[in-house]
């Protein structure tokens, strides 16, 4: 490569075993894939792009510039262009460096941003303690009628826009938390497998009725469940915004909370989670103290579907007078970041009462991705409304998914017209219902 | 290539007073992702990529260009596999993605006028609610525009029965090196007014006009399909039942085959259930009225069990067909995640020929210590010897240079061509001159500066600019 520039030095990128960006073959097979390339029609915007942006700065062709920075942002994250790949590549990871460099180089820096960064990634998704205190706080904000009188005052017009839009979107804090409906231990009827259970983050404020139900299906099906106290969040959202050495502190503490050589398997219900939790080993493979217990992780971490359907789970017996109209909406990091597409449907298809109809373009992104429909609402917007119409096409009143931040943005989509559920809160309910008859 | 250079600032201007703010790109990390298409290990900077969105600003464009000397370099989805669509140095990138309705479909003639950004999947989609059919269907279909399939004449699974882009092409619409707009063919099935120069186009691989619309041929869409996979345990065994399936004239729509190497990656990468003894998969389906498929299917079965077949299945509802083709399918994908770099060549000889350069292809790889896998389009001779290798590694690199030569003149020896399916470019511009006797090169040349006197159309691409050296 001649006419090498100096740059700054790569921290992350400079670490990346080259070949990853070189696998890509720049074959284009990604880019029908690609929401934001289809939104644009620009390469810049699609995967094999933004590949070539990394390596051009790995190459020292070009420097971490606020361009690339804003490019790595404008990509969601949804992971649709590694299930498009014919070569494998490994996109995930080469997508975490490149953030993580454009935060190590400073190229998207102000003010505002940093304060958000901070109070987000260093404080409530690093304490536990202090998300679910802020939980509480907005529970009482939700319940008390302040929500109400601040909604109908029109008080709101004072506050900053961003924090105007996003008001009606906050989500419904619960008003028991995880650990107030999961005991510690559970166990079985008869002891067939040990499990961990991952309670998470926001799941465990605003659905903590799916971890419930989680729990129930496990024990349903013989697993002791062990779930240990106030987990927190496993690092996905620092490793998908460019904090890796925060995420690899997140990913420590979690692998210390869990006895791994006693379970058969740790399981997680949230699908972005999910996702970022196979790959600890990744993140820790020069943590000499943690690399083995990390590989281990990786080879046990279950979606819950995908430990069902791997244990021959109980098919719930009964039969049921109404059927539901039912649509499955495949959560991105769940069908692309992890290939799990037919066991969720293999759940669904137990379930007496569900009348499945497909839903077109379900492996498409609804939007969410993370905190990308609060740092990118207009494209997040555009795909919520994209994917609320083919749902109303189906004529379901029950959406099924997988993903905490899919349920939100999605359920924000529907409004009234139907309504979002995770997969075993049906399952337990079946379970349920079969022991009522 | 001084007169090459876009240095003043006055040319962006004047681009992007043709086809405004947006649709000029000209920051480096705008343009580092136009610097290369889907062929392996080449790459050049493009220096301003414009996406207009009418034929005006195409013409607009070109006639700027002309009159200011500067090379255009026309590209669509920049799926193309011969380096047909890289920049050239100090030239425009003129990006037709943003030219992308489908204008008209006429069921009573059967036909379809579409603009080139058009994607080809898109085609064949638009097609079918008419009972009609786009049978061309290269292996980005679901990505590649359709003018970039004309520009290369591509190719695909179907070309035994249904042929090429060629055969659906009846006009188009073409703005010449000059700027000026000109109309070719017609929606007639007979047309012979004057040289057909449409054809001229078909696959000029934009060095000698742009295409900005596409008249389309259509046909009825079969009615039914039929999937078998076959394997044997020699690549002979597998030629002699393709033989026979034609001599018995049968011409079934996909004759596809993977020799030993590509069918233990496909097992190793998807276990499709091939037998580890297999030394030659063929997938073959036959399409039309069901009555006739299910005879042609039965017909075909038992050829490929007369010529010692290891194994015959027969697809028994169209999930099963696309388990079955799957092995084919996911050929590449098995093979390209295998190294860094993966060199996919398309050399094609007389079907007759089909074994003798398959087994060339593996004694190359022998000869050069390479990995060579091989897979293609049996019903029509062309082959996919697909290298496996790291381009930055510079020694063995030299080898595949090595070992595509060899390939190249092999190819040439049994009555082949060096390209079937991808085109020139630059990835086979050395070896065109082995291919054609001096007065058909130079006869390539002449009709290229009777139409670009200039030379500003993709220059350098096919065969280098008479006088220049060459590369």
């Amino acid at each position: 490569m001649s006419g090498k520039k100096a740059v700054a030095p790569l921290k992350y990128m400079g670490d990346l075993d080259y070949s990853v960006v070189q696998q890509c073959m720049h074959c284009g097979m990604c880019l029908p894939s690609c929401p934001t390339y289809l939104e644009t029609k620009k390469e810049r915007n699609s995967p094999r792009g933004r590949i070539a942006l990394m390596r051009s700065i790995a190459d020292g062709d070009l420097s971490v510039t606020k361009a690339f920075g804003e490019e790595m942002y404008y990509c969601l994250g949804c992971l649709a262009c590694t299930t498009a790949c014919p070569a494998g590549v490994n996109y995930p990871e080469l997508f975490e460096n490149a953030r993580a460099e454009v935060e190590y180089h400073g190229v998207l820096f102000n003010p505002e941003r940093r304060f958000w960064r901070w109070l987000t990634l260093n404080q409530l998704f690093s304490k536990h303690w202090m998300l679910k205190a802020m939980g509480r706080l907005l529970w009482l904000y939700q319940v008390s009628g302040v929500c109400w009188l601040v909604r109908k005052s029109g008080v709101l017009w004072l506050a900053p826009k961003n924090l105007r839009e996003l008001e009606p979107s906050t989500p419904v804090i619960q008003r028991h938390f995880s650990d107030e409906l999961i005991r510690e231990q559970e166990d079985p009827a008869e002891v067939k497998y040990r499990v961990g259970l991952l309670t998470g983050c926001v799941q465990d404020l605003v659905f903590p009725d799916v971890n419930r139900a989680t729990a129930d299906v496990l024990l349903e099906n013989g697993c002791e469940v062990t779930t240990p106290r106030s987990q927190g969040c496993c690092g996905s959202l620092h490793a998908h915004n460019g904090d890796l050495d925060q995420a690899a502190d997140r990913a420590r503490a979690l692998l210390d909370r869990f006895d791994l050589s006693s379970l058969d398997a740790i399981i997680t219900n949230a699908a972005g989670c999910g996702s970022h939790l196979k790959h600890f080993s990744n993140l820790l493979k020069k943590d000499p103290a943690y690399a083995d217990r990390a590989a281990e992780w990786d080879r046990k971490v279950k979606d819950i579907s995908e430990w069902l359907v791997e244990i021959d789970f109980r098919k719930p017996s009964g039969v049921s007078d109404e059927a539901v109209k039912t649509t499955y909406h495949e959560a991105c990091h769940l069908c692309h970041g992890q290939g799990i597409s037919s066991q969720p449907r293999e759940v669904l298809s137990s379930i007496p009462g569900l009348e499945m109809v497909e839903l077109e373009n379900a492996t498409h992104c609804c939007g969410s991705a993370g905190i990308y429909n609060i740092t990118q609402p207009d494209q997040a917007g555009k795909l919520q409304k994209e994917k609320v119409a083919c749902i109303e096409k189906t004529g379901a009143s029950q959406v099924v998914t997988s993903n905490p931040g899919c349920h939100l943005q999605i359920q924000n989509g529907l409004g009234d017209s139907a309504e979002v559920i995770h997969p075993v809160r049906l399952l337990a309910e079946a379970y349920r219902k079969e022991k009522q008859s | 290539m001084a007169s090459h250079r876009i240095e003043s600032s006055n040319l962006v201007s004047r681009l992007s007073s043709i086809v405004g703010k947006e649709d000029l790109l000209t920051e480096p990390e705008d343009l580092v992702p136009y610097g290369f298409d889907g062929t392996a290990a080449l790459k050049q900077s493009a220096v301003c990529v414009v996406t207009p969105r009418t034929v005006e600003a195409v013409a607009a464009i070109v006639s700027l260009a002309a009159a200011e000397n500067i090379p255009v370099v026309t590209r669509g989805s920049g799926t193309g596999l011969s380096g047909g669509s890289i920049p050239v140095d100090g030239g425009i990138v003129l990006c037709l993605v943003n030219l992308d309705e489908i204008l008209e479909i006429d069921p009573a003639n059967l036909t379809m006028l579409c603009q080139p950004g058009v994607i080809t999947k898109a085609i064949d989609d638009a097609a079918a609610p008419f009972g009609l059919f786009y049978p061309p269907d290269p292996g980005s279909m679901k990505i590649s525009t359709i003018g970039g399939n004309v520009a290369n004449n591509s190719g695909g699974l179907r070309g035994l029965k249904y042929g090429v882009t060629r055969d659906y092409v009846m006009g188009m619409e073409v703005v010449l090196p000059s700027g000026e707009v000109c109309w070719l063919g017609s929606k007639c099935v007979k047309d012979v007014a004057g040289y057909s120069m449409k054809d001229l186009f078909v696959g000029s691989e934009g060095t000698l006009g742009i295409i900005t619309k596409v008249l389309l041929k259509l046909v009825p869409r079969p009615k039914a399909r039929r999937t078998l996979l076959a394997s044997f345990d020699s690549m002979e065994a597998a030629a002699r039942t393709v033989s026979e399936i034609i001599e018995k004239q049968i011409i079934p729509c996909t004759l596809e085959f993977l020799d030993r190497k590509t069918c233990r990656c496909v097992e190793d990468y998807a276990k499709v259930g091939l037998p580890t003894e297999a030394a030659a998969v063929v997938l073959m389906e036959t399409d039309g009225h069901p009555s006739v498929v299910d005879e042609e299917a039965d017909a075909m079965a038992a050829i490929a069990e007369s010529n010692g077949a290891i194994t015959v299945e027969k697809a028994r509802d169209e999930a099963h067909a696309t388990k079955l083709a799957s092995a084919r399918r996911t050929a590449f994908s098995a093979l390209a995640r295998i190294r860094p770099t993966t060199i996919l060549e398309d050399v094609t000889v007389p079907r007759s020929r089909l074994v003798e350069i398959v087994s060339f292809v593996e004694e190359t790889g022998r000869k050069y210590d390479l990995d060579i896998a091989t897979f293609g389009h049996f019903g029509d001779g062309n082959v996919h010897p697909t290298i496996l290798t790291d381009e930055t590694d510079t020694e063995e690199m030299e080898r595949v240079e090595h070992a595509l030569s060899d390939i190249i003149d092999k190819t040439i020896e049994l009555g082949g061509t060096i390209t079937g399916e991808h085109g020139v470019g630059l990835a086979k511009k050395p070896f065109l001159p082995r291919q054609f006797s001096e007065a058909s090169f130079s006869l390539l040349r002449q009709v290229k500066v009777a139409l670009d006197p200039l030379g500003i159309l993709n220059p350098g691409k096919i065969f280098d600019p008479a006088g220049e050296a060459k590369s």
